[in-house]
């Protein structure tokens, strides 16, 4: 008996002849698109935005490399435009930098407000190479662009009252969406002691990697404070006031056991919750192991002076 | 690849999605028997003690990436940890009582403990609510996140309170009255809306 199978194979399966004539060719184009679409090593954000006029200051460089653009774009906690890590490049895209007006105030001959461009004006801009040591503990080397923070508080000729600086950033929902959580106490505080704020290694910085500074690391103007904790260089300033009295910190107002106004990288002293004898370091890779955390995150030559006879454990 | 890669704390964000998973798997195995209730539909069950060995697989995970990826298996520093921070503490006692759970999840040993199994796997809501307080303890100053957890766990733990309390509201039928059963009216099936869900013989 004859059994008919339909073919297995229909008429319009068969590959047309112009193709099969092409077939090698098509085929190294499909590969090459495909091989265009996955990059064959992660590719990183380079540098962008406005180049500064600056210049390598070579007292203030690192062996270590510097991290890399995107690590330090991406990985921010700025609470301002959220909590996450990833946040802030993801939010603070609605801050306006300019115009922007910085008031000085307090115990001080010279006050007023002044635009951002008038500040810092008389000073030549510097490129900075910093370690920056989180109360996280994990650390990043960030080469920084700014002016040297003493110059500029000496042009307002504090007065002998002025014993500590206080530093207050931006306080506007509008711009700063996590301002409408009161996650901390708006605006964000911070402060120094006098002679803290005169030290050389304190820094007004407003570029990063030779070029001005993105929002979410604290455009357009910010302080670095390399010896102490991340969070003491506080970001978007918009006031500059000399006072008396130790200013109130926005972290210390918020767990007063766990932050501290000195907050200096202090490997002997652990936060309440955490160790702070060891440090992760951003960009090192997933199985470096932990490192060391340096006195004064590596700066003690440099600032322990400034603490002699003080208790750094009761003064965390 | 924006968005496809671990960022630029890839330690802490692979420690932190294990823990967040195991956390919500241990949640979603709880869910279990409330779904079960809720629907009347017997075939969640199938799927509680898979859940259950994830949430404890995660929590494993959670643990050695801690212990040997993020201090390279610094048993000291483990020791300090767990001894002097109370959330580490909580934490590892979590993942302490979730072994036995694992351990005993198999038929073989339901058979050998009998009732008792009940009794010892009510230890994964303990272990729940310390993996809850765990992360409520561990996050900075955003305490958002966590309290999402302890409020599905509250719902969860509610729920299992609520029917119980029904339970022993019901007096005793008067003679002559048809038994009608145990908070038959409270039942939470009578109250909400009956899912229509497929049974074994309708799946052919």
């Amino acid at each position: 008996m004859l059994i008919r199978r339909p073919p297995d194979i229909r008429p319009s399966e068969i590959t047309p002849p112009q193709v099969y004539a092409e077939r090698r060719r098509l085929l190294a184009g499909a590969l090459g698109l495909a091989a265009a679409a996955l990059p064959v090593a992660r590719l990183r954000a380079e540098p962008t935005g406005t180049v500064l006029a600056s210049r390598p200051n070579p007292a203030y460089t690192l062996a270590e490399r510097a991290n890399s653009w995107e690590d330090i774009t991406t990985y921010n906690n700025y609470y301002e435009f959220g909590t996450d890590k990833s946040s802030p490049a993801a939010n603070a895209g609605s801050l306006r930098t300019r115009p922007w007006t910085v008031t000085v105030s307090g115990a001080a001959e010279v006050t007023g407000s002044y635009a951002l461009e008038d500040l810092l004006k008389p000073h030549a801009l510097e490129d900075r190479i910093y370690r920056l040591r989180c109360v996280e503990a994990w650390s990043m080397v960030v080469p920084w662009v700014g002016v040297p923070l003493g110059e500029v508080l000496k042009r307002f000729r504090p007065t002998a009252q002025a014993k500590f600086v206080q530093f207050t950033t931006l306080n506007d929902p509008r711009q700063m969406p996590g301002q409408r959580y009161s996650v901390l106490d708006w605006p964000y505080a911070e402060g120094l002691r006098i002679d803290e704020a005169m030290h050389p290694l304190a820094i007004l910085a407003v570029g990063l990697y030779g070029r001005v500074l993105p929002n979410q690391n604290g455009a357009p103007l910010r302080l670095v404070v390399p010896w102490k904790y991340g969070f003491k260089s506080i970001k978007a300033i918009v006031r500059v006031h000399f006072t008396e009295r130790m200013p109130p910190t926005s972290w210390n107002l918020a767990a007063p056991r766990e932050y501290g106004f000195y907050a200096n990288v202090n490997p002997e002293v652990d936060h309440p919750r955490w160790s702070q004898k060891t440090e992760r370091h951003i960009g090192a890779g997933l199985f470096e192991p932990r490192r060391p955390t340096l006195p004064f995150n590596g700066y003690a030559a440099q600032v322990a002076g400034l603490y002699s006879g003080l208790d750094l454990r009761r003064n965390f | 690849m924006a968005g496809s890669t671990l960022g630029a704390n890839p330690v802490d964000e692979i420690t932190d999605t294990l823990g967040k998973w195991g956390l919500r798997l241990l949640l979603l195995t709880l869910a279990i028997t409330p779904l079960r209730q809720l629907t009347d539909w017997p075939h969640w069950q199938r799927f509680r003690r898979m859940l259950g060995l994830f949430a404890f697989f995660y929590v494993a995970l959670h643990f050695a990436m801690y212990l040997a990826v993020d201090q390279s298996f610094a048993w000291s520093v483990l020791w300090e940890d767990v001894s002097k921070r109370p959330w580490v503490t909580l934490g590892f006692a979590a993942l302490v009582l979730l072994v036995p759970l694992a351990v005993t999840s198999t038929r073989g040993w339901m058979r050998r403990l009998g009732r008792r199994w009940q009794r010892l796997h009510y230890a994964v809501y303990v272990a729940t609510a310390l993996g809850c307080w765990h992360y409520y303890w561990q996050v900075k100053l955003d305490v958002r996140s966590p309290l999402l957890y302890v409020a599905a766990f509250a719902l969860l733990m509610g729920w299992r309170l609520w029917r119980r309390a029904a339970r022993r509201q019901v007096a005793p039928p008067a003679p002559g009255n048809p038994v009608r059963g145990p908070a038959a009216g409270l039942r939470p099936a009578a109250i909400l809306p009956k899912l229509r869900l497929p049974r074994a013989a309708d799946s052919q």
